[in-house]
């Protein structure tokens, strides 16, 4: 049974609708990532379940029971903030006690339980401090102690990691994931950061304009995007979606890519999907990720259909672990990913192994997958 | 070549800051002059001021203005001094401060961080209450002061000090709440605390310099209020400045300058201390709202 329900929520500010008929649901100890690009409607939707909106219709249970009604600090949950909102006149053993002073419960017991989180998360010698005396990472440590001390059923996150530097944020992002296989307690995070929702998620919610575009695994979401804006959102660098044609080709159907000045490109389809046949002649767009489009010798050895053609290389972009080289295909350019040691010249021909057993094709006009 | 340009810009730098300081310390004096007047002269015997120079420093220094202007001059019927009008006007002042004060800080709230439909329209509403004069609203006042049977009494003062310091303590915690992080509120609401809990705890402690500059504004202003202490009281409840009035334009016997001079200064003297005191607060508060972060 799923642990967190949301179901057909609406959410409006008078006339403008924030969220339209969004209905998810995750598992016991399950970590939703709610990711989008900005003003889609996710940080919203994690106060809705937070109750620090009200929501217009729809409903929301936790563990069975409806919470649409019950006041945030009546719905079990903790929430961790962007700006970790720790209470500025406050030491942060008085932060993250807050909760339970404000429910009376009794001091050994709140300084007992403000010691095993400050263990846990390496806080202990911090806590005499103002939260205006600490670094970043240790705000956002403090910020998530006051969360983990009242062992909720849920954890909220509100894109906690956005204001921590790059190389910060990738080992808080590592310790949250620790913490969350330790603990076992279902996460639910926001974050604009597609690479977060990839190494983090069991589950991802692509949101935009409030409408929610795809949900599913990770894994469900990088190889089968529902629709060209999550194959274009997740992955870096994104998938490339080239303008083509679909044609017969004695047996099977072919995929027919235009070029600039040479003849077009010709790709047997493998595994086509059923819907595909009926686009015989017609445009579609052509998704392949880079890493499915390298150099020969890189290519999948376990790949099924891998079919290689001459490409132009435009530009490469060698960065340390690969090398990535633009082409140009149906007037987009195009990511290839080859290894790093790939020898390769700008403004060269050079052999392209395209594994199309990866490849996915969208209907141009819905922009939604063909299944 | 560069050594000598930097030469010249020091030395120009030095003429610059001496003009400066002279300009500085010449309108220090001109502000300074009448306070320095009124301390000689009511510290001098009244014969001493006939003979005229004022600007002159006491021959026979004295106390006893001070000592008559406190205790024993004669104020309208009666010669008690200032000193139970200095008493009215504190009765009067530190009531009107704090509810006026914490009355604009639940505002300012309220206004900030519990939203609600027409908001803005209440607070524009508020805010117009900065600009109505005060001699407007003489008659409504007296009506109402008469109906709640509170004409001519220190509790009336207060009530009236109280409403019309409101559009400005609202104002400024309104102002000074807005910049305040609402997930701050938010957070304090998950953990459970209560609307005033999240105030006490949360909001409060963060507003000292606010606090500080409503003090100041409203102290000063009902302090050294004269239209409503004229005309909302009655013996028993009439505040220092009217009183001050009265001693100074009584149309019997001498004019006491160096009495005048002394109660006037004591009039003063509780906004004095009080800017000496948190001046420099205020001044931080002030620029907390118009510079953010």
């Amino acid at each position: 049974m799923p642990f967190l329900e949301i179901d057909n929520l609406q959410k409006s500010y008078g006339t403008a609708k924030i969220l339209k008929n969004v209905s998810l649901e995750i598992e016991e100890g399950g970590f939703l990532v709610l990711v989008g690009p900005s003003g889609c409607g996710k940080s919203t939707l994690l106060n809705t379940i937070a109750g620090l909106e009200p929501i217009t219709a729809g409903e929301i249970r936790i563990n069975g029971q409806r919470v649409n009604e019950l006041h945030p600090s009546k719905r079990d949950i903790a929430m961790v903030f962007q700006s970790y909102a720790l209470y500025p006149n406050m030491t942060v053993a008085e932060n993250i006690g807050f909760g339970m002073e404000i429910r009376g419960v009794p001091k050994p017991e709140r300084d007992k339980a403000i010691a095993e989180v400050s263990q846990l998360l390496q806080i202990g010698h911090l806590l005499d401090r103002k939260p205006s005396q600490l670094s970043g990472g240790q705000r956002q440590r403090v910020a998530m102690g006051r969360a983990l001390v009242r062992k909720p059923q849920v954890f909220l996150f509100d894109e906690p990691l956005s204001n921590l530097d790059a190389k910060l944020r990738i080992d808080m992002r590592t310790e949250i994931k620790r913490l969350h296989q330790r603990m076992g307690t279902t996460i639910v995070y926001v974050t604009h950061d597609q690479i977060e929702a990839m190494t983090l998620a069991t589950k991802i919610a692509v949101l935009k304009d409030g409408i929610l575009q795809q949900f599913g695994t990770p894994a469900e979401i990088y190889n089968n995007p529902a629709n060209m804006f999550v194959a274009d959102f997740m992955g870096s660098p994104a998938m490339n979606l080239i303008p083509a044609t679909v044609a017969m080709n004695g047996k099977g159907l072919q995929v027919v890519m235009e070029r600039e000045a040479r003849e077009p490109i010709k790709l047997p389809i493998a595994h086509a999907p059923a819907g595909l046949g009926a686009f015989q002649g017609k445009k579609v767009m052509f998704g392949v990720r880079p890493e499915a489009l390298t150099d020969p010798e890189g290519a999948d050895r376990d790949a099924k259909a891998v079919a290689t053609a001459d490409c132009h290389i435009e530009v490469v972009e060698p960065a340390g672990s690969d090398t990535f080289a633009v082409t140009n295909l149906g007037g987009k350019p195009v990511v290839a990913r080859l290894r790093a040691d790939a020898h390769i010249q700008p403004g060269s021909n050079a052999p392209l192994a395209f594994n199309l057993s990866k490849a996915v094709f969208f209907d141009p006009t819905t922009e939604d997958r063909i299944v | 070549m560069s050594a000598a340009s930097q030469d010249v810009a020091t030395r120009n730098g030095v003429f610059a800051r001496a003009a400066i300081y002279a300009i500085l310390i010449l309108f220090a004096v001109y502000y300074l002059l009448p306070l320095y007047v009124m301390l000689a002269n009511s510290l001098k015997p009244l014969d001493e001021i006939r003979q005229g120079n004022m600007l002159a420093l006491p021959h026979q220094w004295t106390l006893a203005p001070w000592l008559s202007a406190w205790s024993t001059a004669q104020i309208g019927v009666s010669p008690t001094g200032l000193k139970p009008y200095f008493l009215n006007s504190v009765m009067m002042v530190v009531p009107a401060v704090a509810i006026s004060t914490i009355l604009g800080a639940l505002n300012g709230y309220v206004l900030t961080k519990w939203r609600f439909r027409g908001d803005t329209i209440v607070f524009g509403m508020m805010l117009l209450a900065c600009f109505i004069p005060f001699q407007i609203v003489l008659i409504p006042s007296a009506r109402i002061l008469g109906l709640l049977h509170l004409a001519g009494t220190v509790p009336g003062l207060i009530l009236i000090h109280a409403i019309y310091g409101l559009g400005f303590t609202t104002l400024f915690f309104r102002n000074y709440y807005e910049a305040f992080p609402t997930e701050l509120v938010r957070a304090a609401q998950i953990d459970g605390a209560s609307f005033f809990q999240i105030f006490r705890r949360i909001l409060l402690p963060s507003s000292g310099p606010i606090i500080v500059v409503t003090v100041i504004w409203q102290f000063t202003n009902i302090w050294n209020d004269f239209l409503f202490g004229s005309s909302f009281s009655s013996v028993d409840s009439i505040p220092l400045t009217v009183a001050l009035n009265n001693l100074v334009n009584s149309s019997t016997g001498v004019k006491e300058y160096n009495v005048h001079f002394a109660g006037a200064i004591l009039a003063a003297l509780p906004t004095l201390i009080v800017y000496i005191v948190s001046g420099r607060y205020f001044v931080r508060g002030l620029m907390a709202g118009a510079v953010k972060g």
